[in-house]
């Protein structure tokens, strides 16, 4: 229990002191997964929301694969995109590995199918006739597709929340695919695992008490911008 | 301070040179495999600043398990390995993997255990006696169980003892780092085999006695090897040599030897460039 | 209705999906200003045809003209979409306020918002809901979303008003309210309507012209009497509400009237068959009157018959009566009258109806 209350301890005194190396290391935690969330909203949000609206064969089996994509293990993503990263690997004339690109790269891999996956149900679950209604009134196809967005936009900013939290949390993929160097590539996550396997309890507890209060900062805002409308 | 302020200019470029792929020529950067301990002992932290302003390199250092440190220089996949396996290091030299395998410094391994100490093995000279005796009184034994460098030690001296230990009651294994390690020892007021470094980090808050030190066995060396560029044309080369040199210049071999006099009272390892590993220990 | 004042003409127009023909209409014509009824029982393909006249469903066959220009040739699809609206029977409002809802239409023509503001105010007092601007659109009643629904569609000042089946949902005071509402805004504006429904009454009300739907086909077409007092067949005599249907032969032909045998019953009809022609009767149970028999009072009525009550059923404002008079005969009575004969089942009792209230459905002249 004691070692719990060092770590509160310890998480408040690194962030009153502005303790240069955790400050440093929680500024790039956020700015990898918040460039990977964006990467996977753009990708994520348009195949989620085309899927959702138009019929083409095979439409059953693409949705069933990006359900199974939202399951993909963290690890195996950060094993693959390694292997393709390595020097004598496909992509390594690329020589990105062990550095942010990579961290960026696999996190975006993880996001997407779960971003893409919350964007199908959110666009799905829009009543079908809305679409003619939309029509009716005379709007182009891209403004139909703004339109429907638009209305869907509570479950969709739970897409970002989800795409975001999935990749902040992320450990496996960004020790392999980062290296965790210090100053470079270490993120919360990865420090927190290093520090555990140190033996520096308090400090990694440390370190994930920052990474929680971050995290939640951030889905406060979220959170704010969509139950705001919820008057009643 | 001047560490820290070295971090933070670190980190800034860090920043701006994020996103997307390194600018700098491929040359600059080298890529050092070593193992956790080595990284966890936080030496390279003061060494690879002062080598990086020195030689203008950026060092990735890989901190993984031993195993894998040395799997990833056979795949050409590190620069140059920081390691300390010697059997693993001599099957990584005959299979033409390695060039200029050079000795850098030592460091030991101790026996500690409970303060009361119920297998009575306090002062034992050497450390197979020791183990024979933890074994014999059913005294637990708590392994890292990792396939890392402490881990192969600790098999060695378990054969040189000619205990039985796999599948015994007494013989338990973490699967963790050697501070993790540690602290369940701590906690279970077990015997276990930790790298004087650790130990010394940890010390404070374990409450276990170093109990057996000083047997040539004990002894945990540490070679750099650099690469071979001629099996593996794509590693950098003269970026390897350059750290293996540095390693075992003067100018670091000095601050090896004052590291960690100041925080715990004692070096954590001793520099031993030049020197012949037959001659190490007392 | 001519080709000369339609400001809408389907022509050939066929609706085939998944191997189905939907809809077969070889010609329709609508004329500028009128106010269109489809009725029809549900899977006529009222709803289809409405949706392929606004090309918001793509016809597989057959032209749409508007204005005498072929719509997909003269007329871009989505220019045509544009001069039109359209209103569900659910009011699909957008999770906004109700202004921006009104305003949705306008905004996706890229008008100014000085002018927008000024529309939709407009829109919004027509319908009653001014003091709902800023109300939240997921917070209203149903009578409150459908007349958002309308205003909307009526801020785009279209030139065709398609409605499908619009009061469905809504209690009968809430629609009363809408469709007294609705008659006046088109009456107003001079708007083209189609409406879709399977209520009788509305279509009565509003419309200048209704035209019958079954099995995807337009069955009958024509003004709200034609098609309630003269339906062309059984199906649309069943669907209009005539409750007497009756199959009869036609004995003699004298004077303007025909006189048509029924189960040994003589019964005569305002009308020119020939003589031994099959013929189908409806009369509609408005037209029948009882009186306790013998009867009271002599009347102008030449059809009347004794019989016997054999079922009452309640239908709110009205009684349906059911009597055995040598054929099926269903009269319709008020709760008054109900009283004041103190009808009951069983009772004897005489109907009466007129020559010229039965309507008869020739096969032979279609």
């Amino acid at each position: 229990m004691d070692i719990i209350l060092d770590g509160i301890r310890k998480a408040f005194h690194l962030l009153f002191t502005f303790d240069a190396e955790v400050l440093g290391i929680t500024w790039f935690s956020l700015k990898v997964s918040g460039t990977a969330t964006f990467i996977s909203l753009f990708f994520g949000m348009s195949v989620g929301t085309v899927v959702a609206l138009t019929q083409f064969p095979g439409r059953k089996f693409v949705v069933s694969l990006i359900n199974t994509g939202m399951a993909l293990p963290p690890v195996v993503v950060g094993l693959f995109v390694t292997i393709f990263l390595w020097r004598n690997g496909p992509l390594g004339f690329m020589e990105i590995l062990y550095t942010p690109a990579a961290m960026i790269i696999a996190q975006a891999i993880i996001a997407t199918p779960i971003v893409t996956g919350i964007s199908l149900a959110a666009m799905q679950q829009l009543p079908k006739k809305l679409r003619l209604q939309i029509l009716a009134l005379g709007a182009t196809r891209l403004q139909m597709v703004r339109i429907l967005v638009r209305e869907a936009r509570l479950p969709l900013l739970a897409a970002v929340m989800a795409g975001f939290g999935g990749v902040i949390s992320e450990v496996g993929a960004s020790i392999m695919v980062g290296g965790n160097i210090k100053g470079y590539t270490r993120v919360l996550t990865t420090a927190t695992v290093m520090e555990t396997s140190r033996g520096n309890f308090d400090i990694a507890i440390a370190l994930g008490i920052i990474l929680l209060i971050f995290a939640y900062m951030i889905n406060l805002v979220l959170t704010q911008i969509q139950q705001r409308e919820r008057p009643r | 301070m001047a560490v820290l302020s070295l971090m933070a200019a670190g980190i800034f470029m860090a920043a701006v040179s994020a996103i997307p792929v390194d600018a700098a020529p491929v040359q600059k950067n080298i890529i050092l495999a070593t193992t956790t301990s080595t990284q966890d002992s936080g030496l390279l932290d003061v060494l690879i600043p002062v080598f990086e302003k020195k030689r203008g390199y950026f060092v990735k250092t890989i901190a993984v398990g031993s195993g894998q440190a040395m799997a990833m220089g056979a795949k050409g996949e590190a620069d140059v390995l920081l390691v300390h396996s010697e059997a693993a290091e001599k099957k990584f030299m005959a299979d033409g993997n390695g060039v200029n395998r050079r000795l850098v410094m030592h460091n030991d391994y101790i026996i500690v255990g409970p303060p009361g100490d119920p297998a009575g093995i306090k002062g034992i000279k050497k450390a197979s006696e020791a183990f024979k005796k933890i074994a014999a009184t059913g005294s637990i034994f708590m392994s890292r169980g990792d396939n890392s460098g402490t881990h192969a030690k600790e098999k060695d001296i378990w054969k040189a003892a000619g205990v039985k230990y796999e599948g015994e009651k007494w013989y338990q294994q973490t699967g963790l780092g050697m501070g993790q390690t540690l602290a369940v020892a701590a906690e279970k007021k077990t015997y276990t085999l930790a790298d004087r470094g650790t130990y010394l980090a940890l010390k404070k808050n374990l409450g276990l006695d170093i109990l057996v030190e000083g047997d040539a066995i004990l002894l945990n060396v540490y070679h750099v090897i650099e690469v071979n560029p001629k099996k593996w044309p794509k590693v950098n080369a003269p970026g390897g040599k350059a750290f293996a040199d540095f390693m075992v210049s003067k100018g670091t071999q000095d601050i090896i030897k004052t590291f960690g006099v100041e925080k715990f009272g004692s070096p954590l390892f001793f520099p031993d460039a030049g020197k012949k590993v037959e001659d190490l220990g007392k | 209705m001519t080709t000369a004042n339609a400001i809408l003409e389907a022509r050939n127009l066929k609706v085939i999906r998944g191997g189905s023909l939907l809809v077969h209409v070889p010609s329709l014509i609508i004329g500028e200003g009128e106010t269109l009824s489809l009725i029809g029982p549900n899977g006529a393909g009222k709803t289809t045809l409405l949706q392929a006249l606004c090309h918001l469903m793509r016809p597989s066959a057959g032209d749409i003209l508007f204005r005498g220009e072929k719509v997909g040739d003269s007329y871009a699809i989505l220019e045509y979409r544009r001069k039109l609206a359209m209103v569900f029977q659910e009011p699909l409002l957008f999770d906004t306020t109700v202004f921006e809802n009104v305003a949705s239409g306008l905004k996706i023509r890229g008008l100014g918002t000085d002018l927008i503001r000024q529309i939709v105010t407009e829109q919004l007092n027509r319908f009653g809901i001014g003091h709902l601007g800023g109300r939240s659109a997921r917070t209203l009643s149903g009578g409150e979303a459908q007349r958002t629904s309308l205003a909307r569609a009526f801020a785009i000042k279209p030139e065709i008003l398609f409605l499908d089946e619009p009061f469905a949902s809504l209690d009968p005071p809430t629609r009363e309210a809408i469709i007294v509402d609705l008659g006046k805004a088109i009456a107003e504006t001079g708007t083209t309507t189609a409406i879709a429904t399977h209520d009788r009454n509305e279509a009565l009300r509003l419309s200048d012209r209704i035209a019958m739907m079954d099995g995807g086909k337009i069955v009958q077409i024509g003004s709200p009497s034609d098609v309630m007092n003269r339906p062309v067949d059984k199906l649309v005599a069943a669907f209009v509400g005539i409750e007497t249907i009756l199959q009869g032969r036609v004995r003699k032909k004298q004077g303007g009237s025909i006189f048509v045998d029924v189960n040994g019953n003589e019964i005569e009809v305002a009308g020119d068959v020939e003589a031994g022609t099959n013929v189908t009767l409806c009369i509609r149970p408005e037209n029948v009157t009882l009186s306790l028999s013998p009867p009271v009072m002599a009347t102008s009525a030449r059809n009347v018959f004794p019989g016997r009550i054999s079922r009452i059923t309640f239908l709110g404002l009205v009684v349906k009566i059911e009597i055995a008079c040598g054929f099926p005969l269903v009269a319709y009575v008020t709760g008054n009258a109900m009283e004041d004969l103190s009808l009951r089942e069983g009772k004897e009792v005489t109907a009466q109806f007129k020559a010229t209230a039965v309507h008869v459905i020739n096969k032979m002249s279609m």
